[in-house]
């Protein structure tokens, strides 16, 4: 661990939308992220829905085009790479989608998903080998190899997923991105993925973004974790840290809003209940990003946009004027927003 | 505590499928009193939506055979004719599910859809019900709730679009309103806006939640009672101190072991465990086995019976340590809310052991 | 390191032997019998095909179709065989017989064999069909697949140009082709071909726009496929379900195209019969004698029907999902069961 392996710096994915009556707007689904990934370390991404983790992980990828900004992977610019080396590229850096039922061609058995990097990179010449290797990479994420000739319609979502993982795997990665991957399972089934993941990430070495919206999940599976708010990274740092002692109130917010299943705790927990919801990544607010739903809003995240800045623990960072700026937090009330107590 | 809102007893649901008859539903049985939420715990393939989608008759008849009890103030929802289920549902009991937006109609207006709502059960002027809903929409936290009337479904976020699906579920205040994992969909922090929305609505006007999730962390905050379902029977059911701190069953144990804790991610030893999660996957309800519904999966089975014969739904609370066995499941219905016992349906109940 | 492709073994193996993936906790003992194992095969247990017919096999429907079907391209390869007596002589004195049992199916105003001429038709029309349909089915997919997978410019262009052949009145196309190129079964075919074009075009397009999107085609893309391997492995067969459906209607409206043409000088030239022909020379005595324009009627309909019956059936039995179910429904049940073996582990 310690050499970074992916690394984005002011990373930018803009779409642009056509706006109804208006010009057309810009939906800054990834706006200004810079976030290393170190080598064999499990990075947990958080967020909520629209806020662009899946757009950064697909970005890092260059699965989805980046509008600005660059992402290195092991040293290489990713964004200037050709044909040829995106392709080596691919085979190093796998991916693992949400939806277990839409990641996997119904039309392909078991087999031809799994060895379908395999035959993409010429990694097995020969069907058997093939055929070996998907058996290896079968059992390897927990199935029965006998399998490998049916179609995905005929297993359950968590069986599918390691499917899925199975093709993420088959080029022997070093980076693999799991998008929500467990979000469409079942709770037990969560668990036996969850386990999965972390015994492949120690077995192989591999080096693991884990993208969802389950900070529990998150918390349990990561050495470091990030939160992204409409667009940007609010707060990175080790996942004790940022798990129990949060820097920025959106971290603590949403840390105070996962319910915890001990009814005891639930009711001694004091929950900070956001008001109103997340604004349109297509209409940022100026200043602190975050400002809109703040219970802690003051003087500069009107203006300022704050930047990441050491708070709290050793290697946590927290873009929050209350680390940065001088001034003590003021508890105000603007309009739609309230300060709890 | 008052008469019970929902009584349900002994409901079964027999589904045809292409694969044979399955038995979704196997025996039911629960109270739902004024105020109380009542929260059915399972994963997909339980039973648990289904249980539901019976009580208010919207299973398609020609597949679903539905059987036994349920008493919704007085009246028995599953013998009533057709239309007088219909004028039962809005005042009787509301309904959210978990997809706002394939709940509310896209082409109407959010105000259109809920005065019709309020006009289909009662005599009110369209001026008067538009009123009602834009007091209904305040009632809900809807942000200028009079502009909202005119906007729609497309124009409000998952979160927004979910209290107006409340806000119609309540137009008609029901006694009863049923969650189908209404929060499954929304992020966390909106999660807990609404949780908190549905509790205070429910103590302003004493309705009784069926509360439907797969989520045991929503239901530690939400519930008073739960009730754990798997292969569409109950497995266990108590109070929610019980059945969460205290569970006998092991599937609910395997359920609680499967979840990472926020609280207390690191073990003893500063590693982070790997979680206890349930092995193989629940049975299809085409093809139950013949003994306790959760054998097949179950890490102790250390009863002979397990295999081959169902175990009854048995109350395991200190009093059940006296006599084993216990009570069976059909005595244990009080109407009082107060000592509600913790059953389990398993051979393998544990003493009484607080988790970790 | 950097990310140059390497031409020798993948760099991945190069820091240290052990980071090869290897089943951890098997028991001891357990890595021989995985050697000793067969390999599984990549593909399923049966041949695609062999499944495919079997399962066409046991669709009623379907199956009769494609026997009737069979039956009729049997008596158009060897319509000589079939139609001993001399289609095309005119005979004064039999003129306009009903049906009996020297001439089946009666005899038209020149006192020919009706028998005989539809099944000469049937060579002339299935020949007109298959070709029109498979140019219109290759071109016109080609065309839909390039602009719905690429889009943007390449979709334009494309397009735009079967847009233009859309909005040409589809007679007047055709006429144009067959001005330009002269009469002829093969002519009339490359013109029908040319008008239903476009609507494979379409009707491709349409499908791929949805498949494109499909999560496994990123998916597929995520492990560095080209786009001719994803054009070719998951958005055609994936997309190819409308277009099934499509080639058995067009097959239909191709006969009728066919006829059409024909009956405007265009298509087959007289005396030679097609059914378009026959039906078009019929018509006018449909009062008098029914039997004239009936039985190549007949022969459309029944041919047409089957073209679509078949075509419902193979767009069911290409999809693995409906295939699990006709195979017999405890078999997904089956593997899901038996699919996970140590995973909890």
């Amino acid at each position: 661990m310690g050499d970074v392996l992916v690394s984005a710096r002011g990373l930018e994915v803009h779409f642009p939308v056509r706006g109804k009556g208006k010009a057309a707007g810009v939906l800054r689904a990834v706006d200004g992220v810079d976030l290393d990934v170190l080598r064999g370390e499990t990075l947990g991404l958080v967020g909520e829905s629209g806020c662009g983790k899946s757009t950064l992980g697909n970005a890092l990828l260059r699965l989805v085009p980046p509008t600005g900004g660059s992402v290195t992977f092991d040293g290489t610019d990713v964004t200037s790479l050709d044909r040829r080396g995106l392709k080596e590229m691919r085979r190093r850096a796998g991916m693992v989608f949400q939806d277990p039922f839409a990641s996997l061609d119904p039309r392909r058995t078991v087999a031809q998903t799994v060895s379908e990097p395999l035959e993409v990179h010429g990694l097995r010449s020969g069907k058997r080998e093939r055929a070996t290797r998907v058996a290896e990479l079968l059992e390897l994420v927990g199935l029965d190899p006998a399998v490998a000739g049916r179609y995905p319609h005929e297993f359950s979502g968590g069986q599918r997923q390691r499917v899925g993982i199975a093709r993420a795997l088959a080029g022997e990665p070093d980076f693999l991105v799991c998008d929500e991957a467990i979000a469409s399972l079942d709770v037990s089934v969560q668990a036996q993925v969850l386990n999965l993941l972390r015994r492949l990430q120690r077995q192989l070495g591999l080096t693991l973004l884990f993208i969802s919206h389950d900070l529990s999940a998150v918390r349990h599976i990561s050495d470091r974790i990030a939160v992204m708010y409409l667009g940007r990274i609010v707060e990175i740092g080790p996942a004790a840290a940022v798990g129990s002692d949060p820097q920025m109130p959106y971290t603590q917010a949403l840390l105070s809003a996962v319910p915890v299943p001990h009814p005891a705790k639930e009711r001694a927990r004091e929950r900070i209940v956001l008001r109103g919801d997340v604004p349109s990544p297509s209409d940022v607010p100026s200043g602190c990003r975050f400002r809109t739903r703040c219970p802690y809003v003051f003087e500069p995240c009107d203006d300022v946009d704050p930047a990441l800045q050491p708070a709290g623990a050793p290697g946590q960072l927290a873009a929050c004027h209350l680390h940065g700026v001088e001034g003590t937090p003021v508890t105000r009330t603007p309009e739609g927003v309230t300060a709890d107590p | 505590m008052t008469a019970p809102v929902l009584e349900v007893e002994d409901l079964r649901v027999r589904l045809r499928t292409p694969r044979g008859p399955a038995d979704v539903v196997n025996g039911l049985s629960y109270t739902v009193g004024a105020g109380e939420t009542v929260a059915v715990v399972g994963e997909s393939g339980s039973g648990k939506s289904v249980s539901v989608l019976a009580l208010l008759g919207l299973l398609p008849a020609r597949v679903a055979t539905v059987t036994g009890r349920a008493v919704l103030q007085g009246e028995d929802l599953l013998t009533m004719p057709p239309q007088r289920l219909r004028q039962v549902r809005g005042p009787g009991a509301g309904m959210v599910f978990q997809d706002p937006m394939t709940s509310l109609n896209p082409v109407l207006t959010i105000g259109r859809q809920l005065v019709e709502g309020i006009r289909a059960h009662g005599d009110v002027s369209k001026q008067a019900a538009r009123g009602r809903a834009a007091e209904l929409l305040r009632e809900v936290g809807l942000p200028d709730p009079e502009r909202a009337l005119d906007r729609y479904p497309h124009e409000l976020s998952g979160g927004m679009r979910q209290r107006v699906v409340i806000a119609i579920a309540l137009s008609n205040s029901p006694s009863l309103l049923i969650a189908d994992e209404a929060t499954t969909a929304l992020d966390v922090t909106v999660q807990a806006q609404i949780i908190d929305l549905v509790e205070k609505l429910q103590d302003e006007h004493g309705t009784g939640v069926i509360w439907i999730t797969h989520d045991l962390g929503v239901v530690a905050g939400i519930a008073d009672r739960v009730l754990v379902m798997y292969g569409g029977r109950c497995v266990e059911d108590g109070t929610v101190d019980d059945v969460l701190e205290r569970p006998a069953h092991p599937y609910t144990r395997g359920l609680l072991g499967s979840l990472p804790d926020l609280a207390a991610p690191v073990g003893p030893d500063g590693e982070v465990p790997e979680l206890t999660a349930v092995p193989g996957l629940p049975p299809p309800p085409t093809d139950l086995p013949p003994g306790c519904v959760f054998w097949p999966r179950c890490p102790v089975r250390a009863d002979p019976r397990c295999e081959t014969e169902q175990p009854p739904l048995a109350v395991v609370s200190r009093a059940a340590a006296a006599g084993p066995g216990g009570a069976t499941a059909s005595g244990a219905h009080a109407g009082d809310g107060a000592g509600l016992p913790h059953r389990a349906a398993t051979w393998c109940a544990e003493e009484e052991v607080p988790r970790g | 390191m950097s990310i140059q492709p390497t031409p020798g073994p993948p760099p991945y193996q190069e820091p240290d032997g052990e980071r090869r993936p290897e089943t951890p906790e098997e028991p001891p003992g357990g890595s021989p019998q995985r050697e000793s194992r067969p390999p599984p095969t990549l593909r399923p247990a049966r041949p695609r095909w062999q499944e495919t017919l079997s399962l066409l096999a046991h669709n009623p429907t379907a199956a009769i179709a494609s026997v009737v079907l069979l039956l009729i391209v049997v008596v158009a390869v060897f319509d000589d065989t079939f139609a001993s007596e001399g289609a095309n002589e005119i005979s004064v004195t039999d003129r306009l017989q009903p049906p009996s049992w020297e001439h089946p199916f009666g005899t038209d105003d020149l006192g020919r064999d009706i028998l005989s001429r539809v099944i000469l038709g049937a060579s002339v029309s299935l020949r007109v069909g298959f070709l029109a349909v498979g140019f219109a089915l290759v071109v016109g997919t080609l065309i839909g697949l390039l602009a719905g997978y690429y889009g943007k410019r390449v979709d334009d262009v494309l397009m735009r140009f079967m847009d233009m052949l859309f909005a040409f009145p589809a007679v007047l196309l055709a006429i144009a082709v067959l001005a330009v190129r002269g009469p002829g079964s093969g002519n009339t075919a490359l013109a029908i071909g040319i008008v239903y074009t476009p609507i494979f075009a379409r009707v491709t397009r349409a499908s791929v726009l949805g498949v494109r999107e499909e999560v496994y085609v990123r998916a597929s893309r995520s492990v560095g496929a080209s786009d001719w391997r994803i054009l070719t492995r998951h958005i055609l067969p994936n997309a190819a379900p409308p277009i099934i459906v499509q080639t058995s209607i067009s097959l239909a409206f191709a006969v009728l195209a066919e006829a059409a043409l024909s009956f405007l000088g265009l298509g087959t030239q007289p005396p030679n019969p097609s059914w378009g022909l026959m039906l078009a020379e019929g018509r006018g005595f449909i009062e008098l004698a029914w039997w004239l324009a009936f039985f190549p009627g007949m022969a459309i309909f029944l041919t047409v029907l089957c073209f679509n019956l078949l075509g419902d059936g193979l767009r069911d039995v290409l999809d693995p999902r409906q295939r699990t179910q006709m195979a017999g429904g405890s078999r997904a049940a089956g593997a899901a069961a038996a699919a996970e073996t140590g995973g909890n582990a």
